[in-house]
């Protein structure tokens, strides 16, 4: 194959379901518009908070966990995107790929308890 | 020409898909109230079967709420980004054994790239609702979806390396040339860990947290209303039945069966499917809802692990067996 002459043709169908997915969504809420009713007013248009007025900004400080989640997610989700090439080519590279498994899997593991160690796993402390 | 076929097999999908959309909410609350010894909706049409076209409607016609406070832009995108990666993580199920609407080779990948995308719906949703209770089921949803993704990303490795392959097709093929014909039987830890995985990405019970309405009301999606509400729900139902076919390709065998049923390809593969989906409404039925210390211990501390040995053990009988 002529390298930059590639098309893949077989993805047409996914981007054209994308566009009809897009559509499907617009045009259902598009169509709504001259069908559904509108009464806005002050009271009905403030964040829902038990009928009270909302008693302080809604965009406050939260936990840390949640970005320490975040990076945790990044590392794994990395090394788990690392695994499925190697898991595809298992059968053709023969030992080599079980040796390379203990070793892979094996720092992932160091990676992992170090995270548990620390404490990293635990919601609440 | 060949164009139009595509657009053909869309639009029969899509068809297929929403009208079981529908008719799962109708079957959860028929078989959640029978399981509680209730009747479930018995009022529209015989048995309440006309019960998803009123709601339908309902949903149709409702007002459509946008708080003032709300960032109105990412208001109006969340629900969207919602349901197009639902609706087209759907285009690459092979539903039987020549029809899938893209047979691309990376179908597992792709799957999962676009239930990651699902999860900015959600976290934007909660954001730009600019309320308390929908920032906080934001935040929950989303740090619940990544962590658990880990695990089920984790869990079908074993089946890759049995397969050889991501094409949702091949991965079929290669459990009907296996001595065992589904990969259930080796792969009986990877498919626990993805069922609880895939229970929590769709955020169902027991680990529907970030919409626990005894505490965050109805989570991210509190300030939707309407139509708006209604495709985060479609979004939802969609991922379902996503996850019930995923999990039917990689574990179960796909569209084989014990024998050939003549004129109905699709017959096992549906079979199975509702067998799934029927589980996530058992399941919501039965267990009580986990609390979110215990949600996440649960991801990172047992399932994380167990996946890990899964590929351990799956590599070591490989090249032991060969």
């Amino acid at each position: 194959m002529i390298p930059g002459t590639y098309l893949p043709t077989e993805y047409l169908p996914i981007l054209i379901m994308l566009l009809f997915a897009t559509g499907f969504g617009v045009v259902t809420l598009w169509v709504g518009r001259f069908f559904r009713l509108r009464r806005p007013y002050a009271e009905k248009l403030i964040a829902y908070e038990s009928g009270n007025p909302p008693s302080a900004p809604p965009r406050f400080r939260f936990s840390i966990k949640f970005y320490l989640i975040a990076i945790l997610f990044v590392v794994f989700d990395v090394e788990a995107i690392f695994l499925y090439p190697w898991a595809l080519v298992y059968d053709k590279i023969g030992i080599f790929a079980v040796v390379e498994m203990f070793l892979f899997i094996f720092l992932l593991l160091v990676g992992y308890a170090y995270a548990w160690r620390k404490e990293a796993l635990e919601w609440e402390r | 020409m060949e164009l139009l076929w595509i657009l053909i097999k869309i639009i029969i999908v899509f068809t297929v898909v929403m009208i079981h959309v529908m008719y799962a909410t109708y079957f959860e609350r028929k078989v959640i109230g029978h399981m509680q010894v209730r009747m479930g909706p018995m009022r529209v049409g015989w048995h309440g079967v006309l019960q998803p076209i009123a709601d339908g409607i309902k949903a149709f016609f409702k007002e459509d709420i946008i708080p003032t406070a709300a960032d109105k832009k990412v208001f109006y995108a969340a629900p969207l980004i919602c349901l197009i990666s639902a609706l087209s993580a759907v285009a690459v199920i092979p539903f039987f054994e020549t029809f899938a609407i893209a047979n691309i080779n990376i179908g597992l990948l792709y799957i999962f790239a676009m239930s990651s995308l699902a999860s900015y719906g959600v976290v934007l949703a909660g954001w730009s609702s600019n309320s308390k209770y929908s920032f906080l089921g934001g935040l929950r949803s989303s740090a619940q979806v990544i962590s658990y993704e880990i695990a089920m990303g984790l869990s079908l490795v074993g089946v890759m390396m049995l397969a050889g392959s991501l094409n949702l097709s091949d991965i079929v093929h290669a459990q009907m040339q296996s001595s065992y014909k589904i990969y259930l039987i080796p792969q009986i830890i990877g498919f626990f860990v993805f069922v609880v995985a895939m229970f929590a990405e769709t955020n169902r019970t027991p680990f529907d947290l970030p919409e626990a309405e005894s505490e965050l009301v109805a989570g991210y999606c509190t300030e939707y209303s309407g139509m708006r509400f209604a495709l985060f729900f479609m979004a939802e139902y969609i991922g379902m039945i996503v996850m019930s076919c995923l999990a039917v390709i990689c574990f179960l065998g796909g569209w084989s069966g014990p024998f050939e049923v003549p004129g109905i390809p699709f017959f096992w593969f549906i079979l199975k499917a509702y067998f799934f989906i029927f589980l996530y409404y058992w399941v919501r039925a039965t267990l009580p809802r986990y609390r979110y210390d215990q949600l996440m211990a649960l991801g990172w501390k047992v399932l994380i692990p167990l996946a890990l040995f899964n590929i351990l053990l799956t590599g070591t009988i490989k090249s032991l067996i060969g």
